[in-house]
């Protein structure tokens, strides 16, 4: 979906409210329902629509936990590091991961929005440790190396797949 | 409003229509310490310093306690000293504390009372998280590593100027104040009209600091540093020295800029005395050609700024006049070529500004020529103040001396241009064809001056009848501009100034409160009142050089226009 | 749009045939469909229970209807929520009242064939205590021991029926308030009663409806505080999603008491079950013509919204929640001026609990002197709680005010998991304090809790046995705290970050009594100088613990070892004689605390065993177990 096909919508999502001020939150929730996360573009829409300051906007979806402003990647890859994950040495993994990535700061998700990188407290798979799941199948005892080529090998395949289509 | 007496401490105290115990607490004489509260401000009750102590042992803010006949309150009881220092104590515990060098030392809020409530040590780790200083704008830096999240800044930036542009982000300790998406200022819709940094109790939100720049010009003997002062710093600068606001230190002033090594010191209400004379004529040829109208004045640059970003339509309906700074510099250019052609030496132009906005102005594209603007550098009057802390000067014992000829030189009109409604004043004045004192007096008193947000008149020229409106806030403006839209209001002449109360009230003068910007539009309004001459037109520099200018040159020099190709 | 304009007389003839109907209801077969419940699959068996029987030419039904081939057919109910969650997946046959537990899809066969067709009970899915089997809920002790008002509904009628709502006294309360009470009555009926708030502090009822009464007509606001996030505690999702129409028959009524023609219910965004059944309600209701303008003809008007939390637990609070129904942060204000004046946007609002509505429509309709009845004399009524932790019967329970806790833990609760001794329990969730020994024979009522610093809050208690280390269990409650805190106050956002460090440095063993003193004095200042109710309890687990359990305290800053921490006495041991010594456990383990020879029964070094399962998930054998 393109980015105005995107933009169409949020402004169908606000019009259905009224464009009522007071109406932010669930206009706000329809949208993450939607895409997953609420994007600076559809939170810019929003406050011009709504006729509020878009610090206003932005206020309001730091406010609330449930509100993410940042778009997931097709692949979200959590890295265990629960006890037994911690030391049997998930930090190297995720560092490994982080640097492959290259993602610094406060960046969870790559640039080619391909992967997103989280940590889990405990997956409740000790005996397998350390563990990493992507998009919730685990993948036991991983070294950091190893964390890397199942990401290179799914970076492969999306890019067989786009080279296919 | 509530009337009667209440018990502070064990002391009988009346009250009569105060907003809250607090205000009876401070009437009583006590300073109740306060970090969120501002009385021009709705009321946030997030610091918890002005907590008091009822009879029956509960606690509670004083900024959000009604007055009520009978109340008993203690303000100092044990508990509430141990919390405040508590609260002191949790407040430092989250903030970068270097002090001796933060430009904010010695007016820091946090700083004074901490030392007041005796804070000597903070038995808690530190664990903060560094943010990046956004020194992005031209007019304010903000340093979130020393807010406190008192909110003054959000509220102001909100309520009064409807803006918007900082808000909270985040929550509970990851709590911070910034701009949507924590973008640098820059890259917002702020005007710079420094209310932020005016109401903020810290360090974290300051004017952009250009001392260094004026102190490098002035010790350059290759640079010729000439200085224009606006009229709202006169009442204000001395209130640093101990001279109360609105008294006009003017000439004091210009003994102090001399000590520090100005070369020359003139008056931006010469500048202005330009503007209302541009200006009348060109409202006066609006009217011969029907429009387009309203006609809005142009001298404020943060307003300007804000029909850029947010209604680019009625750009077309400012004034083409430059503001008086930008006409004083433009003519100082002019006049100054030959000077520096023949002495070697190159002029450098300080303006000295109630506002921060101002430095953004100076800024722009339009007022540059060769890459160089017209003023080379905006100072604020606080700027000013910390120069001559700086230098140990005390004003207030200073000799006197006026501003230097010929540009030092303005009609009473051009002192009021400092306050709300003042230059509407001045153009109407120039209108109307009645020079008579007693026109002077029913022009004073025809509804443009005053504490209101949004003031209306009604003027007949002519036969005609105009209608002139008059706003301070942004957040007004941007009321009028719907009413406007939708056809609910109609006015000829609209002067809208960002701040409240008028430059008086501006992002660069020091901290006040609405009494203390009362103060500086009384001090304006007796200068005009002993100015020799009331009217822009009987200033006689300005006719004969407008005389001599001529109409192409008189337009390069003047005038702007701020619409996009 | 309601074919016909409802009207009294229509909605009493409705009530009359819905109840025949329901008497002539001969079968039912009722499925929990909890949260809980769900989440252990009890819609599936409710579809494969439904399906066999029609596959065996049974007739069914789903709802009260008349075309459903009246008393024969077996009436099929998806059910709020039983309470008795530690034994879901429930079902229950009426009118045998026979609750079978803990039931799977693979039990909707012999269900069928056995219980339905042939009336024979299944002795292995009845609940069993201490070597009995119980065939009847009424039996069993955890229910025979509730006084179950408000969740009366929950567990036995279609929390989507209206019909069946209707036909069990449903909306006679409204009507009787709508066309028999003035306003002043209202009010006057609900202060006699004693009502109190089953939110937090326990405001009367009666005063806060007569404020809202008092204010000048005008707009004014009834709103539902359905932000129910304490941990532990989901009393209010069980009343929303098992009886949505006895809120918002509490609502109406308060409605018209305070002159009110609008309102809304805030629930909590992790609670979606509870938004569809409570929207499906309103609909109904609207269809009807309970809700809207015009209401039966009398002019009344009454419109009713939900809003969907978005991920605050501060907005529980009264100017937090209105703030987020406004659309804005849901940071609390400073008061005065009160809700009851200066509520939603800025109008005179009635704000009420859950809990607090559903009791409304049982005092208008069996009046004041019967709520009285129950309970105490200055906390009447019953209050439903959140029974969690180590107790043996978790689950939602509904006793009169003033019981002790000792009948709640121990004769509806069961008692203590694995015949451990009982240490604490901690009531009121994080912003409540803990309750020991000393206080098992105390009445469970607003006033006794205040008086030894505890509230009852939302209702949650988690039980805790002596394996419990309560510093730890300050620690957990303060990271909630903190984490939910809005930010505003400087006591609150500052205080309790700090409280958590030291907190934290202390479980770790880190701690010094210099840190001990601070927590002591923080404490006060966050208590007495906060904001809002969120910080002005936020140290209350901290207080309790410290007054009650210092000696804990002690041991993780003086000794340096906590006995509960450090030497829990569950163990991972391998049974020696299920152990083949293959060595995978050995292998497997991440802190090498297991040794032995191949073929030779190995053993874990419980100093260095970290408890995280590696070796029981790899032995092929089964040989370790907790002990």
């Amino acid at each position: 979906m393109g980015k105005q096909d995107v933009l169409k919508r949020v402004e169908e999502i606000v019009d259905s409210y009224g464009c009522r001020r007071e109406a932010l939150i669930a206009i706000m929730q329809d949208i993450q329902n939607e895409y997953k996360y609420l994007s600076t573009e559809a939170l810019e829409l929003v406050a011009n629509k709504l006729g509020v300051g878009v610090a206003k906007v932005y206020s309001v979806a730091t406010f609330y936990e449930n509100f993410s402003l940042e778009a997931k990647g097709k692949y979200i890859v959590k890295v265990c590091c629960g006890t037994a994950c911690h030391v049997r040495k998930s930090q190297p993994i995720y560092d490994g991961l982080r640097e492959y990535l290259g993602l610094t700061g406060k960046q969870k998700t790559s640039s080619d929005a391909m992967f997103t990188l989280e940590t889990v407290a405990c997956l409740g798979a000790c005996g397998l440790s350390p563990v990493m799941t992507v998009n919730d199948e685990v993948h036991p005892k991983m070294t950091p190396e190893s964390a890397i080529e199942l990401l290179e090998e799914l970076r492969a395949k999306e890019g067989a797949n786009h080279a296919e289509a | 409003m509530a009337k009667g007496f209440m018990t502070i401490d064990g002391q009988r105290v009346a009250f009569d229509g105060e907003k809250n115990v607090l205000a009876v607490i401070r009437k009583a004489g006590i300073e109740m310490p306060t970090f969120c509260y501002h009385s021009d401000l709705s009321t946030y009750g997030a610091c918890r310093m002005c907590l008091v102590e009822d009879e029956r042992g509960k606690l509670d803010s004083s900024c959000s306690m009604e007055p009520r006949d009978g109340l008993s309150v203690k303000t100092n009881s044990m508990r509430l000293l141990k919390h405040r220092r508590t609260i002191l104590e949790l407040m430092l515990a989250s903030h970068d504390c270097d002090c001796t060098v933060c430009p904010k030392s010695g007016k820091c809020r946090l700083q004074e009372l901490a030392q007041q409530f005796g804070v000597r040590r903070v038995r808690f780790k530190d664990t903060r998280e560094r943010h990046e200083i956004d020194d992005s704008s031209d007019c304010v830096w903000r340093d979130p590593n020393k807010c406190i999240l008192c909110g003054d800044c959000v509220r102001v930036c909100e309520e009064i100027q409807g803006m918007n542009i900082l808000d909270f982000v985040g929550r509970g300790a990851q709590m911070t104040v910034a701009p949507a998406f924590e973008r640098k200022l820059s890259e917002t819709h702020c005007v710079g009209c420094g209310q932020c940094a005016a109401v903020c109790t810290t360090g974290a939100i300051l004017v952009n600091n250009q001392i260094g720049k004026a102190w490098d010009a002035i010790h350059d003997p290759s640079k010729r540093v000439v200085v224009q002062i606006a009229p709202a710093v006169r009442v204000a600068v001395g209130e640093a020295f101990g001279i109360p606001a609105g008294e006009n230190s003017l000439d004091k002033f210009v003994t102090a800029l001399k000590l520090i090594g100005v070369d020359e010191v003139y008056d931006t209400i010469f500048g202005a005395d330009f503007t209302t004379v541009s200006e009348a004529e060109e409202f006066k040829q609006r009217l011969a050609n029907g429009g387009p109208f309203p006609m809005f004045t142009s001298c404020c640059p943060a307003w300007v700024k804000y029909l850029e970003f947010e209604n680019p339509k009625y750009l077309k309906n400012i004034s083409t006049c430059k503001s008086p700074m930008q006409m004083f510099a433009a003519i100082l250019r002019d006049q100054y070529a030959a000077k520096d052609a023949a002495d070697g030496r190159t002029t450098f132009h300080i303006a000295i500004m109630p506002c921060t906005a101002k430095k953004m102005e100076a800024n722009r594209d339009e007022f540059k020529h060769d890459g160089r603007p017209d003023v080379d550098l905006v100072l604020t009057t606080r700027e000013i103040i910390d120069m001559l802390r700086e230098t140990g000067i005390k004003l207030g014992e200073l000799e006197l001396e006026s501003p230097d000829l010929p540009f030092g030189m303005g009609s009473g009109a051009s002192m009021i241009y400092g306050s709300s409604g003042g230059v509407a004043e001045s153009v109407v004045r120039y209108c109307v064809p009645d020079k008579s004192k007693n026109a002077l007096r029913e022009i004073e008193f025809m509804g443009l001056r005053g504490d209101g947000c949004i003031k209306e008149a009604t003027l007949n020229l002519d036969g005609q009848e105009i209608r002139l409106a008059v706003v301070n806030g942004l957040g007004n403006a941007r009321k009028l501009l719907r009413d406007i839209d939708e056809g609910k209001a109609f006015y000829h002449l609209i002067e809208v100034m960002t701040c409240q109360g008028g430059c008086v009230g501006g992002g660069g003068q020091p901290q006040s409160l609405r009494v203390t910007k009362q103060e500086r539009r009384d001090g304006l309004a007796r200068a005009d009142h002993s100015a020799p001459f009331k009217r822009a037109e009987r200033n006689p520099v300005v006719m004969q050089m407008l005389e001599e200018m001529g109409e192409e040159k008189a337009h390069r020099l003047l005038h702007v226009s701020y619409i996009k190709e | 749009m309601p074919k016909r304009k409802l009207t009294r007389e229509r909605l009493n003839a409705m009530r009359l045939e819905a109840k025949t109907l329901l008497a002539a209801n001969t079968r039912e077969v009722l499925v929990c469909a909890g949260t809980g419940c769900i989440a252990g699959g009890s819609l599936n068996i409710y579809d494969a229970v439904k399906k066999l029987c029609e596959d065996k030419g049974l007739k069914t039904r789903v709802s009260l209807k008349q075309e459903d081939n009246g008393g024969n057919a077996l009436h099929f109910k998806k059910t709020g929520c039983h309470g008795f969650c530690e034994m879901g997946p429930l079902l229950q046959i009426e009118p045998d009242g026979i609750l079978y537990t803990h039931v799977k899809v693979e039990d909707a066969e012999e269900i069928v064939e056995r219980t339905i067709m042939k009336g024979e009970v299944i002795d292995r899915l009845l609940y069993t205590l201490d070597g009995k089997s119980y065939a009847k809920d009424s039996e069993i002790p955890f229910y025979k021991l509730q006084k179950r008002l408000v969740l009366e509904n929950c567990g036995y009628t279609d929390a989507e029926d209206l019909t069946e709502y209707i036909a069990r006294d449903g909306y006679v309360a409204f009507e009787k308030a709508l066309f028999e009470m003035t306003d002043e009555g209202i009010c006057k009926e609900i202060l006699d009663s004693g009502l109190r708030g089953r939110g937090g502090a326990g405001f009367p009822m009666g005063r806060k409806w007569d404020s809202v009464r008092k204010q000048p007509k005008g707009k004014k606001y009834v709103v539902c505080n359905g932000d129910e996030g304490d941990p532990g505690a989901f009393m209010d999702r069980s009343i929303m999603e098992g009886n949505p129409h006895s809120i918002i028959e509490g609502m109406l009524i308060a409605a018209l008491a305070a002159g009110s023609d609008e309102g809304y219910i805030y629930v909590r965004a992790e609670y979606p079950l509870a938004v569809d059944r409570l929207r499906t309600a309103i609909d109904k209701a609207e269809k009807l013509g309970l809700l809207g303008d015009n209401i039966m003809g009398t002019g009344f008007s009454f419109h009713l919204h939900i809003n969907r939390g978005a991920g605050a637990f501060v907005c529980g609070e009264g100017s937090a929640l209105t703030a987020s129904i406004e659309g804005k942060r849901g940071m609390p204000r400073v008061k005065p001026p009160r809700t009851v004046e200066h509520g939603l946007w800025g109008q005179p609002t009635v704000l009420n609990n859950v809990e607090t509505y559903a009791n409304v429509p049982l005092i208008i309709r069996k009046g004041s002197e019967w709520f009285r009845s129950i309970g105490t004399e200055k906390s009447s009524g019953t209050k439903a709680f959140a029974l969690t932790g180590n107790v043996v019967n978790t689950g939602l329970i509904e006793v009169p005010m003033g019981t002790t806790l000792r009948e709640i833990i121990f004769d509806i609760g069961g008692g203590i998991k694995d015949g451990k001794k009982f240490k604490a329990v901690q009531i009121g969730g994080p912003a409540g304090g803990c309750l020991t020994e000393e206080h098992l024979d105390m009445p469970l009522d607003f006033d006794s809790l205040k008086s030894v610093g505890a509230i009852i809050g939302s209702g949650g208690l988690v039980v805790m046995d002596e394996d419990t280390c309560m510093v730890e269990t300050a620690r957990f409650f303060m990271s909630f705290t903190q984490n939910e805190s809005c930010g505003k106050c400087v006591p609150c956002r500052e205080g309790t970050k700090r409280m958590l460090e030291i907190l934290t440095r202390i479980v770790n063993n880190e701690g010094t009594m210099d840190d001990l003193a601070l927590l002591e004095s923080l404490s006060a200042t966050i208590s007495e100088a906060s904001l809002c109710g969120l910080g002005q309890a936020a140290c209350n687990p901290v207080i309790s613990t410290l007054k009650y359990f210092r000696d804990e305290y002690l041991a993780h800053v003086v000794d340096k070892h906590c006995p509960h921490c450090n030497g829990r006495k569950v163990q991972l041991v391998i049974d020696p004689s299920l152990c083949r010594g293959c060595g995978k456990c050995r292998k497997n383990c991440p802190m090498e605390a297991i040794s032995g020879e191949i073929r030779q029964p190995h053993t874990i070094d419980t100093e260095k065993c970290i408890k995280c399962g590696a070796c029981w998930s790899n032995c092929p054998f089964g040989a370790i177990r907790e002990e």
